[in-house]
């Protein structure tokens, strides 16, 4: 069978619209391995370098994949700085929850939400707060910015656009060898 | 190409340009009849299209606001998207995958052969499927269906091989690539299909029939067919004797139009369909236009549906080459000892990883989620597809507050399961789970409901007037120069996709439309 190479390569329509004004950064973080930490040591337009972190970690908590780098949920939450800068509401919505997530890890685990060492830790707090507009918002959104993120395909083992390549007729659309004889 | 002017009161004017609309504008441009077709979507064609599921989605599919209520999961996950359907010229036969069955001949009888059953609205269709076997054949041979005339089936891809195995395993016989309006080999100017994998996103090889490839050029060619893009009807206008006169619309540039015309068919699809002849409500007609009886609306079907993905230790790329070609159909039976009434099929699907991530388990987070999308490349996938039972309350209305950029009542969508939809889901899931368990399948991920990509039944067929909104012609019982020419005219939705059916009685009514009309009728 012909198996997928899981090496990003840079495809023309980089990333979706709405990551789109992320793009450059995650462009050169993905290239070099940068994490957290070093993509973001300032502040952001509307949001500081602590509160897009924390909501960094928390988006890798609700769709936590141990093979990809920080970048892709860097490029994935940073739009939300740019929300923020243009609309006071969800700046407050953002802020609000960030605080309540540090709160509710000081209550229970006496540090902060990034710093809660076990994510089995870090997902009860999140499982409290899941009803929130915050947490509701923050999850569908990024289940469009993390997996409409055309670098990550090749790490699931997707192809995405075929057509260009004349479809599968010749590239293994009825290769599968394992299957019982029947 | 045709141009008619707005004062032009010798036209058919069609309401959406999709399967049924479509299809019935270039029946009637063959038989030299003037028509106009009023597409609200815009015009892409096929090589306009993008493998790329949120980026076609936003080219394609039907946006606009819509409400929900009801029992269904979709109404919880997808608030305002109750469905997935197309605006643009073609309609949804742009995004679909071209599966094409007749219904079985009991499926036209549902009353006397389910019998009654508590809370459902069952009716028999005033035709048999042998008054509509001569129209099956006519559109299986329009649509180039694979295994009808002669053409052979489409190649098996992976994902149907392994659900074949599978199906073998357990004992099913009647399992094949499915009868698809896909070309196996070039035929009718198109040619044959590349296994793209792009199915729902609009064929770029045009090997898969659609109105937008296949009978809108047609229909154009004839110089009888106008289609007119960007054009959103809000309200379909009559006269003092209650005959239709024409309709009001608003064009590319916003501005608002007057179309006459001689006949009316409407053809938006099952939630916009009767939007429309809701929100055309007059003094003579203040219940809505043709909704004496009170049915317009009601019965919304959706097909019971679901998914049902197996998880494998070695790749299957189900992704790759046609979406939908390969069925299970031993279960398509009548067979209540299962402990429901109608029956479904099982067929392939594939969805890419940004729709999988969205539609898995819609809300979902954390571990669990997260290993099932890891483990795609390990994926096979199939869709349950079988029939809802038709309930009166189960409808699509005026939402009292909502509107559109044009101002008009948005549609809302009511939906809950019957009884029998959720005995026959769990039923197909406990099945679909174990073919793929037959060949190996370590997990089985029984998913919930889409949103509706079959939407039928809201302007339905009766024999008597007081049971429903059309005669079995698609023609209002009400007035009658007033047409309904899609899937709303089920007045029951069987086991399998419907757009067959669609295109078959739109052929047919093209035929009823033009004896009318030479016989000064309308
Ligand atoms: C992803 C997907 C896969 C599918 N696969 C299959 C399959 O394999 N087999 C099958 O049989 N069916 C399939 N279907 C279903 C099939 O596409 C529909 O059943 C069929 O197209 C419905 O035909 P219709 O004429 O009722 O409406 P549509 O084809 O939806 O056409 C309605 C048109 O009317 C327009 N319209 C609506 N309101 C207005 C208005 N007020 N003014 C002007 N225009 C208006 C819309 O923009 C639209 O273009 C699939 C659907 C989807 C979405
Ligand atoms: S798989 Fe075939 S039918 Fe589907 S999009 Fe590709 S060429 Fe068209």
């Amino acid at each position: 069978m012909r198996v997928i190479d899981p090496r990003s390569r840079y495809s023309r329509r980089t990333f979706l619209k709405g990551a789109a004004s992320a793009a450059p950064a995650a462009a050169i973080a993905a290239g070099t391995g940068l994490s957290i930490t070093d993509a973001w040591a300032e502040d952001g337009q509307a949001l500081t370098a602590p509160q897009l972190k924390t909501l960094v970690k928390m988006a890798r908590d609700v769709y936590p994949h141990d093979f990809i780098g920080d970048v892709y949920y860097i490029t994935a939450i940073k739009p939300w700085d740019k929300k923020a800068a243009g609309d006071a509401a969800v700046k407050a919505m953002l802020v609000d929850g960030v605080k309540r997530l540090d709160s509710d890890a000081h209550d229970r685990f006496k540090t902060t939400y990034v710093d809660v060492p076990w994510e089995v830790d870090r997902v009860t707090l999140l499982q409290g707060i899941e009803h929130t507009d915050f947490f509701g918002k923050i999850r569908a959104d990024l289940v469009v910015s993390l997996y409409n993120q055309h670098e990550l395909w090749p790490k699931f083992g997707y192809e995405g656009s075929s057509a260009e390549y004349g479809g599968y007729i010749n590239r293994g659309f009825n290769d599968i060898d394992w299957l019982p004889k029947v | 190409m045709a141009q008619f002017d707005l004062n032009d009161d010798s036209l058919v004017v069609i309401v959406g340009s999709g399967a049924g609309g479509g299809t019935l504008g270039n029946e009637l441009a063959q038989k030299g009849i003037k028509t106009v077709i009023l597409e609200a979507g815009s015009r892409n064609e096929t090589s306009d299209f993008v493998n790329d599921e949120w980026e076609s989605f936003a080219q394609l599919a039907w946006t606009d606001m819509r409400t929900t209520s009801g029992s269904w999961r979709v109404a919880r996950d997808f608030a305002n998207l109750p469905a997935w359907i197309v605006k643009s010229v073609g309609g949804s036969t742009v995004h679909w995958a071209g599966a094409s069955l007749r219904f079985e001949p009991h499926e036209f009888q549902i009353k006397s052969t389910y019998g009654g059953l508590d809370g459902a609205n069952l009716l028999d269709w005033p035709i048999t499927r042998a008054e509509l076997d001569p129209w099956y054949e006519k559109a299986e041979h329009k649509m180039g269906v694979t295994r009808t005339n002669g053409i052979p089936g489409l190649p098996g891809n992976n994902n149907f091989k392994v659900m074949e195995a599978g199906a073998r395993k357990l004992g099913y016989k009647e399992v094949h690539t499915g009868r698809m309006a896909i070309n196996s080999q070039p035929r009718d100017g198109r040619g044959s299909c590349q296994q793209i994998g792009f199915c729902f996103q609009g064929c770029k090889s045009g090997a898969k029939w659609s109105t937008l490839v296949s009978e809108i050029p047609k229909g154009e060619a004839t110089g009888n067919l106008e289609v007119r893009p960007d054009s959103h009807v809000l309200k379909i206008e009559h006269d003092q004797t209650g005959k239709v006169t024409g309709v009001v619309y608003v064009d590319g540039e916003g501005k608002t139009q007057r179309q006459k015309a001689r006949v009316v068919a409407v053809a938006g699809n099952s939630i916009e369909s009767p939007r429309l002849l809701l929100n055309s409500a007059s003094s003579m007609y203040p219940d809505g236009l043709a909704n004496s009886s009170g049915q317009v609306g009601r019965n919304y079907l959706r097909h019971m549906t679901g998914s049902v993905y197996g998880i494998f230790e070695k790749p299957v790329h189900m992704y790759r080459g046609t979406t939908m070609a390969g069925i299970i159909r031993d279960e398509a039976v009548h067979d209540p000892k299962r402990g429901f009434m109608g029956g479904y099929e099982m067929e392939t699907i594939s969805l890419g990883i940004p729709f999988m991530a969205a539609f898995l388990n819609p809300g979902a987070w954390g571990r669990t989620f997260t290993a099932s999308m890891e483990a795609y490349p390990r994926m096979a996938g199939m869709w349950l597809i079988g029939e809802d039972m038709p309930q009166e309350t189960n409808r699509i209305t005026l939402d009292p507050v909502a509107k559109d950029k044009h101002g008009m009542p948005v549609a809302s969508v009511h939906y809950d399961d019957h009884p029998n939809d959720v005995a026959m889901r769990d039923h197909a899931y406990r099945q679909g789970a174990a073919i793929y368990q037959a060949v190996g399948a370590t997990v089985t991920l029984p998913t919930t409901p889409y949103p509706s990509t079959h939407n039928m039944g809201t302007n339905r067929m009766s024999e008597k007037p007081r049971d429903g909104v059309l005669n079995k012609f698609g023609q209002t019982h009400d007035i009658k120069n007033l047409f309904v020419s899609d899937g709303s005219q089920f007045t029951s939705g069987a086991a399998c996709n419907p757009t067959l059916t669609i295109v078959s009685l739109a052929i047919r009514q093209a035929d009823h439309i033009a004896t009318r009309m030479q016989s000064r009728d309308i």
